[in-house]
Order: structure tokens, then C-alpha cells, then sequence
């Protein structure tokens, strides 16, 4: 059992229940332990960022502080917490004085940051930390057949920090591939869902939405499987908007890639919060089902 | 004898002038101990100048010189000439540099007048205690080594051996050429590459001085300017040279077919083969790594052979001269020449690595180096640009820049790349009917007749976007695009962003060094700038030599350049080694290290400290020993003798201590 620091950010908790529900559901499977960070904040996450460079940092670097006490690696599920909280990272490691400003506004909640944390993704984790295999091992229902497109979207390889390919990711191809499934070839795997011009630019979002999901489509995809909370609500959410607007007729669940890894593991539906999923997955695992028993 | 030490401070114009005052720091040196007279003149390298000097020697008996003017590189030289002229030895000379260490690094004009007398006072301390010294002259061995066989090289190997001196051309692939050899037309004269070409490979062929070596590789260098060693590993090629006649009745019989990087993987060749119809020398080689018998022969099994036997059945027979000889081995030669040049060319880029672009993973994404050989009517398609369905393309898009510009892979421009890719436009629109759009980020077109090249290109009706590509997909968004490859660009003349569909994208590459330069550069003892290219002693006034004397280097080894001003250098390079020849002999800087033997114990720890391999262990006496031809004087050795044996000529302890004084006053 290898221990993390856990910083489960907000959406786990909100829109993206399911991520919350199955990252810890498939942790405790594969012999991770995460132990959420205690009073953890917001990010800072793009907006504040945007606003006041610095104070988002200092918002960053509170949860950075409150880690490094664990001595352990943080870890997020959501790619756009990965981003920002890496990015203040790096910036606060590379410039002694932005981190000697941002330790100043530390010191007043009594916190302060020496750069020592290293800020890891739960793919990452899966990906490079697990013993390899052990996926596979545990699996209890190969999910033969399932064709899945693996959708990485930005935030979690680009900018390139370092532990996938910013332009052909594979981190998820292969985690699809240890589970049975088929990873679908998906040119547009790690092109743009719209993030937050959804609520500001619904047209051009909804534009952009479209072209992934049929290109999933059109390379004969059952489902996606994603690692963002934000590109899994765009694409499940929005789906229905989509079809009405286009004049398509998608029915493609958007599954959190844990939630596949729990389905392989044979946990059960509710422990994945598989009923938080809009774009209803019972087709596809009605068919899961009907391979195991062999109709 | 007493030192009479003369001193001259130059204004050099306004350059020193400017900032410190120098008939100061003249009535300062009149002061110093040893001074019998202190000058100051404006410039101190004109004639006048020097004649102050020879005057102060004749008429004062002054037997130290000191100048305080710009840096020793500069004129150092000059003022040695001076001293000798005048019969003084010219190591009796020091330098103060004023100009570079000083006025122009100084603001303040009291302090640069200051800290222009402590450079002052540290000269005349130090020449105070200089020793004359003798240099030396050796011949120079009037051979010449050329490395890579290459357009550069046959070019500098022709002019050497055109003057009747010796030329050993040591090429690494079976025939000289190189990449010149797989171009089909050349930019913006349009002449055939191989046309133009292949005439020089066969007078190299045939050329009574030049020794050729192909199949080969540089080994080992030792010995130094004028005097170098060289081990030339001949590789076994299977083939008795002096019997194959290239008549090819081999290559038909062989049955094992592989991929030809002559064809940069887009024909096929043979085990046994030559890598191209015009190869000079015209003989093939057994490919070892392919060839059925040798791989057999390794398991102790006799197979195939056919290329020897022929097919008895059919009363087809073999090598008919029995020049098919699997026992040989390879072969080590020695040569000795007195300068080598190196033109071991350029690797084009591998776009692989930008996924964004498709190639490989995306059919009709090729190379500048693949369409290249496809237009060419020698190449495997026999001249006809393809598509891998077989059809001609109906719109082409050329992307510029690929690999070059780019902090990714290299921020250097490879300077070919917009001719070449507007010659492809111009063939394209000649060999087909196709629309050719050209991406570029800016058009250089800085050559004879280049500009001109580009106004044609745009008359024809070639496209040009200006925008670099962000991806090729063949991910269709309306049904314009289907089936197509799509490129996305932002068009930054327009301001927006893009897509065109088009059939076929040719990535144009980047020139990048050889995958082994470091490797080279090392045997070669030169070194590389930042982005890998062998490095020129000066990158305006010295553009052929190297820090090694007597190792030249020419054409795309040094930095990425067309084919004319490849020659240009080439032939630089074999004028300073035909200088270098016709000279006979080469000075050697006398400020070289000397071991007291008597104080040596003979741990060789010098010898493993000197980057110029000069130190040398004589068993007999067991000692080491300077050798003064290869010593730079670069003082390594003096530094790291736990014996304090060693000490530099012109940089001794007692010169160096004195020196530091009298900047300290």
C-alpha cells in the first residue's frame, strides 16, 4: 500500500461526483492509499489566475504548504487542479522571490512552503507508479469487446510537463488496453472541449464538443473514458444540446476512466456513482453483462 | 643584462583615448622600476608606431617591450615583428590590454585611468622577467586527408590533388556523392543534380592523385600540424575490388531484398549491391547484416551463395571474374598527411517526434528527402509524384521549417529549406497538374539569383501561406474534406485561423549535425558550437580552420549551406591546406611546458591531464617528456604536477607571481 496526499479539488465533490466516488473506490483496490489533505482550499484554479496572478499562487502554494507537512506526493484526479497547482510549482521553485512573497502571505495562517512537493495526476499514478500488471491481475470482468475513445483533453499533458505526449498522449490507451477494452484510434484525443466557454461562448463550445464526439463516433467508439471533471460534464451534459442543435444522434456514456477501471474490478455501480452519469451507461454495460454470460 | 624596459600606451584613436587619460598612465610607467623611456602615441600599430619602438631599441638600448594598446589576438604579432626587426627576441615583448579590459568596459575616466596603470605596472613587472626564446620549425608532410565524400569533399579533394600533391578521400558509405547524389534538380539554375555532379565523381574515380577510399572509416589520429597519423579501418566488403567490374549480374541473383537508404526507404536494393547506377567506384558490397550466406556462415551452416555459384540448374552462372569473396576481413591502413579537412555533411531531420505533423502515422505525409528521390526519373518511382494509392495528387501543401526555427528541435534557420521547397513547386507544377501551397514563417531567399527564383515560383501560381502549421489531420470537418489531409494554420497575414485539404504534405526538414559529431569531433580533436556543428576558429575571418592546426573543415559539417557555398568553402579549406604545403614548414609557439627531469618521478599524471596528447613517458629514463611540436602551452600539465617538475616557457611561476603584483599596487 503506497501512500499519497490527496487533493480530491472541487469538482469530485460537485459536478464530477462519479470521479470522486470511483478514484477512491479503485484506489483501495490497487493498493493506493490517499489521504485527503486536510483543509484544503480551492486551486486558485484559470480564472483567479487571470485576475491576480499572485494571489492565485498564494492560494496554490497554501495546499502546496499543507503537503509538504505530509512529506508525501499530492495527487489530483482533476486535470485542471494538476495544471495549476504544477504550474505554481514550478514557478515557485524556479523564482526564490516569488516564493519569499508568497511565504510572506503564508506566514499570516502560520504556513510556509520550502518547494519540496511533487504534484502527481491519479493517470500519472496509475500509469507509472502501480506495479505494472497489477491492474490486470486484479481484474475480475475483462471488458472484452467495449470499444473506448480515450479522451485526454489539454490540461492534463499540455503544457508539457513531462509524463505524457502534449500532441499523441498514451497514458490512457493503455490503461483501456489493461482493462480488455479496445482503445479505439481517436485523432482528436487530446483537442479542446470548450472548458468554460460552455457557459460564456455556448455556440463555438458546443461546436467544438460535436467534432469529438463524432470523431468517437465515426471510429466506432461504445463510450469515452476521460480523466476531467470538466471535459467529462462538457461532453455527457452537453450531449443532448449537441444532438439537437447538429441534428445527430450521439449516445455515447462519457465514463471517468476510474469508473472503467472499477467496472473491470468488478466494483459495484453505485460505489463508481455510476448513477451520476447523464448520458445513461446501462446499454453498454447491459452488453458487458451479456458477454459474461456468454449471449 | 640589466632590463631597459620601454613603454608605449596607444590611444588607439578615441578608443582608449576616450575614456582613460593616457599621458597619465605614461608619466606613471616613466616611474615603475627597470622604465628608461615611456611613450604615448595614438596608434601604436601604424608604422610611425612601430618605428618609436625600433627607435627606443636602437638609440635608448631598450631590451623589454611593453605596449598597452587592444588585445594580444589583435596585434600581438605585430609588435613581436617590431621587437625582431629591431633584433630584439620578440618574446622580450608583453601586452597590456587597455582597449578590451578597459576603455571600453569602463565608464568612469579616473577609474579606467587607474586600473589602466595597474594593467600597465603588471606588464612591466612581468616583462621584467622574461626569458628569450627560440620557436621551431618542422615540415609538413604534403599529403592531405579528406573526410567524407560528399560534394564538399570531392570538391576540396579535386583541388588539392589538381596541384599535385597526394589526397586520401576516406568516405564511410560505398560510393562518394552523398546527399547531392539523391537530389534531382538543383535551385534556382534548375541544372540536374546528378548531371553536374557525377562528372566530378568520376575524375575523383580516376583522379592519379587522389587515393580513394570508400567503405571506410577514420579510425585513430595521432601526430599534429603537418605530421598527423591516421588509422583508416577499411570494412570487409566481400567483394575483391580489383576484380569486380560493377557489370551487377550479382545484385540480380541475389534473393534477399531489403529496404535502400539511397531510396530513403522507398525503393529496394539487394544484399549484395551498389547503392546507385553512377556509384564511383563502381563496385558492390555484401551487406553483412543481410547477406543469407554470412548469416549462415555465423551458425556454421553454408547457404545461398548464389551470387557466387549462380543457379547450376539453369546453367545460369555466378560472379564470372570470382571477385565474391566471403573470407575477407576488415582491414586497418596508416597514412600519414600533413593537413586533413573535414566535410562529413549533414543529417536531415526526422519529423517523427512532432506527432501534430502525421509522419508516419498518416499515409502521403513524406519527407523534402523522400519527394526528392520520388520526382526523381532515376528514382523509384521513375520521376511520377504519388500518392500511396497509386494516383497523382491534385493539391500539395509544402511546409517550411520543420525542425528548424523551432525551440523544440533547433532554433537555428538550415538556410536551404524555402529554396528547396519552391523548387518542389516549381516541379510539381512540371510534373503534374496539382495545386501547391507553400507554409512558410518567412521567405529567405538571400542567394545569386534567388529572389528572382522566388518571383518565378509565385508567377507560376503556387500559393504561399504565411503560417506555420499547427496540425495535419485527416480528421474531416465539412465534406470539402473527406478523404483529405487537412492543414491547420493560423494565417497571419489575414489574421485568422485556417484549414486547407489537401493530397499530399511534404515536411521540409531541417539540416541537423550527424548523428555522431560528437564522436568525430572528439577523433578529430574540434570542437562543436551550441547546436552541434563543428566550430570554426573564427566565424568571420577564420571560417575554414579549426582550433586544432591543420584540420580544416568545409561545407554542411560546419553549419547548414547550399551546394554553392559548400564548394566556396570546400575550396577554402584546400587553399589553406595547399598553403599550409607549399609553406613546407609550421612554426611552433615557443611558449611551450618544460619537465625538469630532474625533479620528475614519472607518475604520468600530466600525461593523463594533456588534452593534446604532447606528454610522453621514456621508459628508459623513466621520466616524461614534452613533445614541443604538439604543445599548446595551455599549462595543464604545470598546474596538476604534484612535483612541481613541470613549468611553461613564457608563463613561469616567477613571470605570473610578478605579474599579479604589479596589478596589485
Amino acid at each position: 500500500m503506497k501512500d499519497y496526499a490527496f487533493y480530491p479539488g472541487c469538482s469530485a465533490e460537485s459536478t464530477g461526483r462519479g470521479y470522486g466516488l470511483s478514484v477512491q473506490a479503485v484506489a483501495g483496490s490497487l493498493e493506493i492509499q490517499l489521504i485527503e489533505l486536510e483543509d484544503w482550499n480551492c486551486c486558485g484554479s484559470t480564472p483567479y489566475g487571470s485576475l491576480n496572478e499572485l494571489e492565485a499562487m498564494v492560494v496554490a502554494a497554501r495546499n502546496l504548504a499543507l503537503a509538504e507537512k505530509t512529506g508525501l506526493d499530492l495527487v489530483t484526479p482533476c486535470s485542471s487542479c494538476y495544471v495549476t497547482l504544477k504550474k505554481a510549482n514550478l514557478h515557485l521553485q524556479d523564482h526564490p522571490r516569488l516564493m519569499a512573497m508568497v511565504n510572506e502571505a503564508l506566514a499570516v495562517a502560520g504556513l510556509e512552503y520550502h518547494g519540496k512537493v511533487s504534484v502527481r495526476h491519479i493517470v500519472e499514478v496509475l500509469t507509472d507508479d502501480i506495479t505494472p500488471g497489477l491492474i490486470t491481475e486484479k481484474i475480475k470482468r475483462r471488458l472484452e469487446g467495449l470499444k473506448v475513445a480515450p479522451y485526454y483533453g489539454c490540461q492534463l499533458v499540455r503544457p508539457q510537463y513531462g509524463f505524457d505526449d502534449a500532441e499523441l498522449p498514451g497514458s490512457l490507451d493503455s490503461l483501456i488496453e489493461c482493462l480488455g477494452a479496445e482503445a479505439v484510434p481517436y485523432p482528436v484525443k487530446a483537442r479542446c472541449c470548450g472548458g468554460s466557454l460552455i457557459l460564456s461562448e455556448e455556440d463555438l463550445a458546443l461546436g467544438l464538443i460535436n467534432k469529438l464526439l463524432k470523431s468517437a463516433a465515426d471510429n466506432g467508439a461504445h463510450c469515452l473514458a476521460t480523466p476531467c471533471p470538466l471535459c467529462q460534464t462538457n461532453l455527457d451534459a452537453y450531449q443532448g444540446k449537441v444532438n439537437s442543435k447538429f441534428k445527430t444522434g450521439y449516445n455515447l456514456p462519457v465514463f471517468f476512466i476510474t469508473q472503467l477501471i472499477g467496472l473491470a474490478l468488478g466494483l459495484d455501480d453505485k460505489s463508481l456513482g455510476l448513477d451520476t452519469n447523464i448520458v445513461s451507461p446501462r446499454d453498454v454495460l447491459t452488453q458487458l453483462a451479456g458477454v459474461k454470460s456468454g449471449t | 643584462m640589466e632590463p631597459r624596459i620601454g613603454v608605449y600606451i596607444c590611444h588607439c584613436g578615441s578608443n582608449i583615448a576616450g575614456t582613460v587619460d593616457c599621458e597619465d598612465v605614461a608619466r606613471f610607467a616613466q616611474g615603475l622600476e627597470g622604465v628608461v623611456i615611456a611613450r604615448d602615441y595614438k596608434f601604436m600599430c601604424s608604422e610611425p608606431g612601430q618605428d618609436l619602438i625600433k627607435q627606443d631599441i636602437r638609440e635608448l638600448g631598450v631590451n623589454r617591450v611593453v605596449v598597452a594598446s587592444c588585445s594580444p589576438t589583435m596585434h600581438e604579432p605585430t609588435f613581436r615583428r617590431a621587437c625582431q626587426e629591431a633584433g630584439l627576441n620578440p618574446y622580450f615583448f608583453e601586452m597590456a590590454n587597455i582597449r578590451e579590459h578597459c576603455s571600453w568596459v569602463t565608464e568612469d575616466r579616473a577609474k579606467a585611468t587607474q586600473k589602466a596603470m595597474a594593467l600597465v605596472s603588471a606588464a612591466v613587472r612581468r616583462v621584467y622577467y622574461h626569458q628569450s626564446l627560440e620557436s621551431r620549425e618542422v615540415d609538413i608532410n604534403p599529403n592531405t586527408l579528406v573526410v567524407g565524400g560528399g560534394i564538399a569533399g570531392i570538391q576540396a579533394a579535386l583541388k588539392v590533388a589538381d596541384s599535385g600533391h597526394r589526397v586520401y578521400l576516406v568516405e564511410r558509405s560505398s560510393s562518394i556523392g552523398g546527399h547531392m547524389a539523391q537530389l534531382d534538380k538543383t535551385f534556382p539554375t534548375l541544372d540536374c543534380s546528378a548531371c553536374i555532379l557525377t562528372p566530378k565523381m568520376t575524375l575523383v574515380g580516376s583522379h592519379p592523385y587522389i587515393e580513394l577510399l570508400t567503405y571506410s572509416e577514420i579510425e585513430e589520429i595521432a601526430g599534429y600540424v603537418g605530421n598527423f597519423k591516421v588509422k583508416i579501418r577499411k570494412k570487409a566488403r566481400y567483394v575483391d575490388w580489383s576484380k569486380c567490374t560493377g557489370c551487377g549480374r550479382c545484385q540480380e541473383l541475389c534473393p534477399t531484398i531489403v529496404s535502400n537508404e539511397f531510396e530513403v526507404g522507398l525503393g529496394k536494393r539487394k544484399a549484395i549491391y551498389k547503392p546507385f547506377a553512377q556509384a564511383v567506384p563502381n563496385k558492390v558490397v555484401i551487406d553483412a547484416e543481410n547477406c543469407r550466406h554470412l548469416k549462415g556462415l555465423a551458425e556454421g551452416k553454408d547457404v545461398c551463395r548464389l551470387c557466387q555459384r549462380g543457379i547450376e540448374k539453369k546453367g545460369v552462372p555466378g560472379c564470372e571474374v570470382g571477385a565474391i569473396d566471403f573470407t575477407q576481413q576488415d582491414e586497418v591502413v596508416e597514412v600519414e598527411v600533413g593537413a586533413i579537412i573535414v566535410t562529413t555533411g549533414f543529417h536531415l531531420f526526422d519529423p517523427t517526434p512532432i506527432h501534430q505533423y502525421g509522419y508516419g502515422r498518416l499515409d502521403n505525409v513524406i519527407t523534402s528527402m523522400e519527394f526528392e528521390r520520388m520526382v526523381n526519373s532515376a528514382g523509384p518511382t521513375g520521376g511520377h509524384v504519388l500518392l500511396k494509392d497509386g494516383t497523382e495528387p491534385e493539391s500539395v501543401a509544402l511546409i517550411h521549417c520543420v525542425g528548424s526555427r523551432d525551440e523544440q528541435y533547433h532554433k537555428y534557420c538550415s538556410r536551404v529549406c524555402c529554396m528547396y521547397s519552391m523548387k518542389f513547386a516549381h516541379l510539381l507544377k512540371e510534373h503534374t497538374s496539382a495545386d501547391v501551397y507553400e507554409f512558410y514563417i518567412d521567405i529567405r531567399s538571400f542567394g545569386k539569383g534567388y529572389e528572382e527564383f522566388y518571383n518565378r515560383i509565385l508567377e507560376e501560381g503556387t500559393v504561399f501561406f504565411r503560417g506555420k502549421p499547427a496540425e495535419i489531420t485527416d480528421v474531416a470537418e465539412t465534406p470539402q474534406e473527406e478523404g483529405k489531409l487537412i492543414v491547420q494554420f493560423e494565417d497571419t497575414l489575414v489574421g485568422r485561423q485556417r484549414r486547407v485539404p489537401v493530397d499530399m504534405v511534404v515536411l521540409s526538414c531541417g539540416l541537423e549535425p550527424q548523428p555522431d559529431s560528437e564522436t568525430v569531433a572528439r577523433l578529430f580533436n574540434i570542437s562543436r558550437s551550441a547546436d552541434g556543428f563543428f566550430l570554426e576558429k573564427h566565424p568571420k575571418l577564420d571560417p575554414v580552420a579549426t582550433m586544432t592546426d591543420g584540420i580544416f573543415i568545409a561545407g554542411c559539417c560546419q553549419s547548414p549551406k547550399d551546394i554553392p557555398d559548400t564548394v566556396a568553402q570546400a575550396s577554402a579549406a584546400a587553399a589553406e591546406a595547399l598553403a599550409m604545403i607549399s609553406r613546407g614548414k609550421v612554426e611552433i609557439e615557443a611558449a611551450t611546458a618544460v619537465i625538469n627531469e630532474h625533479l620528475c618521478t614519472g607518475c604520468q599524471v600530466c600525461m593523463a591531464n594533456c588534452p593534446y596528447s604532447a606528454i610522453a613517458f621514456d621508459e628508459e629514463k623513466g621520466v616524461c617528456q614534452v613533445n614541443e611540436a604538439l604543445c599548446k602551452g595551455c599549462g595543464v600539465c604545470v598546474g596538476g604536477c604534484p612535483g612541481d617538475a613541470v613549468s611553461l616557457n613564457h608563463y613561469t611561476n616567477e613571470q605570473l607571481l610578478a605579474q599579479m603584483e604589479g596589478a596589485l599596487v
